[in-house]
């Protein structure tokens, strides 16, 4: 698809009009990423991660093959290899750190950028499917950094890789073989590693995958924009190239400045130093943490810490956490109110903000000890989490009265719009 | 419908929180909070030496005279009972050894070997390629001389401790006897035999007899006068190097990196200014 004015295609030289009657590439990307793709002209720098978010996925893949080159996935020498890795191979640390600090950033932008779905409801008709699949791209990104974790076998990536497999054990009834089917062993050992080593390989391909029916279902509608209203008309939009390209250079310049300062002056500084301890089955580090990252469902997992009635607290914890994550896939049908972007609906925009607390106090409580008043901080948190997906934003969208809108993307931009022939101009917000 | 059902889930999974939250409370109100334990009260927060490392922060570099200290405080008193396994005799060319010092250092340390002649297991001196040598053949052996504590390997321990160097100096200056103001308060506590206290230590008992002792316990070739804060300073910088020898090569290329990632940026930015310049709507007054 693509709107009526979308600039059209045409190779200047012979080989590529050769090229493009046998395989049209290069107008698929003229037409994905190109002068070919129009787009919103309000996008704010809340509309970089996206583009960001590629990048780090890029980087992950490259780094990493270069990691594997050198690695081997075997618990008596594994430890041993990332070592070998810091210190013998050429630009090995700077590999390392870019990979393992990568992991983080990744991390960064996508919660950004999913923040950001969240504040102008991205998620909403007529996208409801480019949100699903970034559901699944999280939940693979999740489950490829837990993986990865593993791999340099210290004490965290030992006593995380037990805790979280763990969690399958509170199953009913088939949880604990289904723990030990995972892990390939009662504990985690070679079996596990070999297999985690196998997956964190090919999971980023498959996010790959994923990441191209993402910008597939994004090119059916169109981008979204900061005022949530549809483009109309043509000078609503402008090209992706060479608009959007700057501005998303831009923004990975000020991503990589912060990037290069991790990287290279804070490298073990997201990290967590007992994971430079080699793993010990036989020693328990006193607190047992996941990365940064998982803080927040971490911290979801642990709020449960009594039964309720005839459910075991740790069930709960690991039905919370599953379901914390779960119920952004049915966010488009509970979050009803026409008006897409936060900015015009005054009452979403308070518990918006009360949310992103909320996921704030999550993440630090999931790396704080478990103890007082940490315990009931989370199980408070948790409690409003769910409140908030799950019964504020279906009422909200019933009860709110949202401020008008403007007319168009090119009234909000210039103050004011010729209407199209046949429409009135909406009641305008002064 | 879906709306109807969601709320219901969101409010069984607030009031199940919400349980736990409130038997939580109950045992706090009725409990209390739990006591201090004594090892938590005589803790103390990590004191780095006076006046920092001369690696500190971005632009810190190694003071190679004190490497040379730290490694022979190393290499006399602690390589006794601990390991030193992923640093190799020829890396000790970053402390500013030449060719032939690094290879007499290494002949200096006896490395397991095999007879050429019979094939049996024998100890030969080291060669630059050589790793450090164990003190122990394993770690039942290790563990069966040090009380059934086996000491850690050493490699890496200044990134294995939440800040490494200053945590090594003060652990290695922090032996003595507890506060006894404090100690007042907690008349039960006692540091069990065959441990010591150290109130840097985590849980203040430490297995580690004080290494460090006396002044003078090494005799520096530089000169520099051989206290026990001075030893303690030493060894924990010549750990951090073999913790993460590449740490200057990184810093140090960070730097161009910087320079050219900000270069790079701004004239994104100017561009992007150039290119936005025809649709952004003028300012009108």
């Amino acid at each position: 698809m693509s709107f009526s004015w979308a600039r059209q295609y045409e190779p200047q030289t012979g080989v590529t009009k050769w090229l493009d009657e046998r395989l049209p590439l290069p107008r698929l990307v003229y037409n994905a990423v190109g002068a070919g793709y129009p787009v919103p002209r309000n996008l704010n720098y809340m509309w970089n991660f996206g583009v960001l978010a590629g990048f780090f996925l890029v980087l992950q893949i490259i780094t990493g093959v270069v990691l594997a080159m050198h690695y081997a996935s075997d618990a008596t020498v594994a430890f041993a290899k990332v070592e070998h890795i810091m210190r013998d191979v050429n630009w090995g640390w700077l590999m390392r750190y870019m990979h393992a600090n990568g992991a983080s950033f990744f991390f960064i932008v996508i919660y950004l950028h999913i923040f950001r779905g969240f504040f102008y409801s991205s998620y909403k008709a007529p996208r409801e499917m480019i949100w699903l699949l970034g559901v699944v791209i999280f939940l693979l990104m999740m489950a490829t950094a837990f993986m990865g974790y593993v791999l340099p076998w210290g004490q965290m990536s030992f006593w995380g890789a037990k805790v979280i497999t763990g969690l399958f054990g509170a199953i009913p009834v088939v949880g604990e073989p289904l723990q030990v089917w995972l892990l390939g062993g009662f504990a985690p050992d070679d079996a596990a590693l070999n297999r985690f080593f196998s997956l964190h390989f090919l999971l980023p391909f498959v996010i790959a995958g994923v990441v191209i029916l993402h910008i597939w279902a994004l090119h059916i509608p169109g981008s979204s924009n900061p005022t949530g209203v549809e483009v109309k008309k043509e000078s609503d939009t402008v090209p992706f190239h060479p608009y959007y390209t700057a501005k998303d250079g831009f923004g990975l310049g000020v991503v990589l400045i912060v990037f290069t300062i991790m990287v290279f002056f804070l490298p073990n500084m997201l990290g967590h130093p007992d994971n430079y301890i080699e793993a010990n089955p036989l020693s328990t580090p006193a607190l047992i943490v996941p990365e940064w990252y998982f803080y927040p469902f971490y911290a979801i997992l642990r709020a449960f810490t009594f039964d309720f009635f005839f459910v075991p607290a740790k069930l709960l914890g690991v039905i919370a956490m599953f379901a914390s994550i779960l119920i952004w896939f049915i966010l488009p049908w509970l979050d009803k109110s026409p008006v897409r972007s936060g900015h015009y609906r005054p009452l979403f925009r308070i518990f918006f903000w009360i949310l992103m607390a909320d996921m704030a106090l999550l993440f630090y409580l999931g790396g704080a000890h478990a103890e007082e008043p940490y315990i009931m901080l989370s199980q408070l948190a948790t409690a409003y989490y769910f409140l908030h997906f799950l019964v504020i934003l279906p009422i909200i969208s019933q009860i709110e009265k949202p401020r008008p809108l403007p007319y168009s993307i090119t009234e909000a931009v210039l103050g004011k719009d010729e209407p199209a022939a046949g429409t009135k101009p909406a009641e305008t917000s002064a | 419908m879906i709306r109807l059902i969601s709320i219901l889930a969101g409010l069984g999974f607030a009031i199940a929180a919400l349980w736990s939250f409130g038997k939580g409370a109950y045992v706090v109100m009725t409990e209390g909070m739990g006591e201090q334990s004594a090892e938590y009260a005589l803790h103390e927060k990590v004191r780095g030496p006076e006046g920092g490392f001369s690696f500190d922060g971005p632009v810190g570099n190694w003071d190679r005279q004190q490497l040379q200290r730290g490694y022979q405080v190393y290499k006399e008193v602690c390589s006794a009972c601990h390991s030193l396994n992923y640093v190799a005799f020829r890396n000790l060319a970053d402390l500013g050894y030449d060719e032939g010092q690094v290879k007499a250092e290494a002949a200096s340390w006896q490395v397991p070997g095999i007879d050429p002649n019979t094939g049996e297991a024998t100890s030969r001196p080291g060669l630059p390629t050589d790793k450090f040598p164990s003190p122990y053949p394993n770690s039942v052996a290790a563990a069966a001389a040090n009380n059934n504590a086996i000491p850690p390997d050493l490699s890496l321990m200044t990134k294995a401790r939440k800040d490494g160097s200053n945590y090594l100096y003060a652990l290695l200056v922090g032996y003595g006897e507890p506060d006894p103001a404090k100690l007042a308060e907690y008349p039960e506590f006692e540091t069990p035999t065959g441990l010591y206290f150290n109130k840097y230590f985590p849980n203040v008992n430490i297995a580690m007899a004080p290494p460090l002792t006396a002044d003078g316990q090494v005799t520096y070739s530089d000169g520099t006068e051989a206290t026990i804060s001075q030893m303690s300073k030493d060894v924990a910088a010549f750990l951090t190097w073999t913790a993460e020898p590449t740490m200057m090569k990184r810093k140090q290329t960070g730097w161009p990196v910087l320079g050219f990632l900000l270069f790079a940026t701004i004239l994104a930015w100017l561009s992007k200014k150039q290119i936005w310049s025809s649709v952004k709507p003028r300012k009108e007054d």
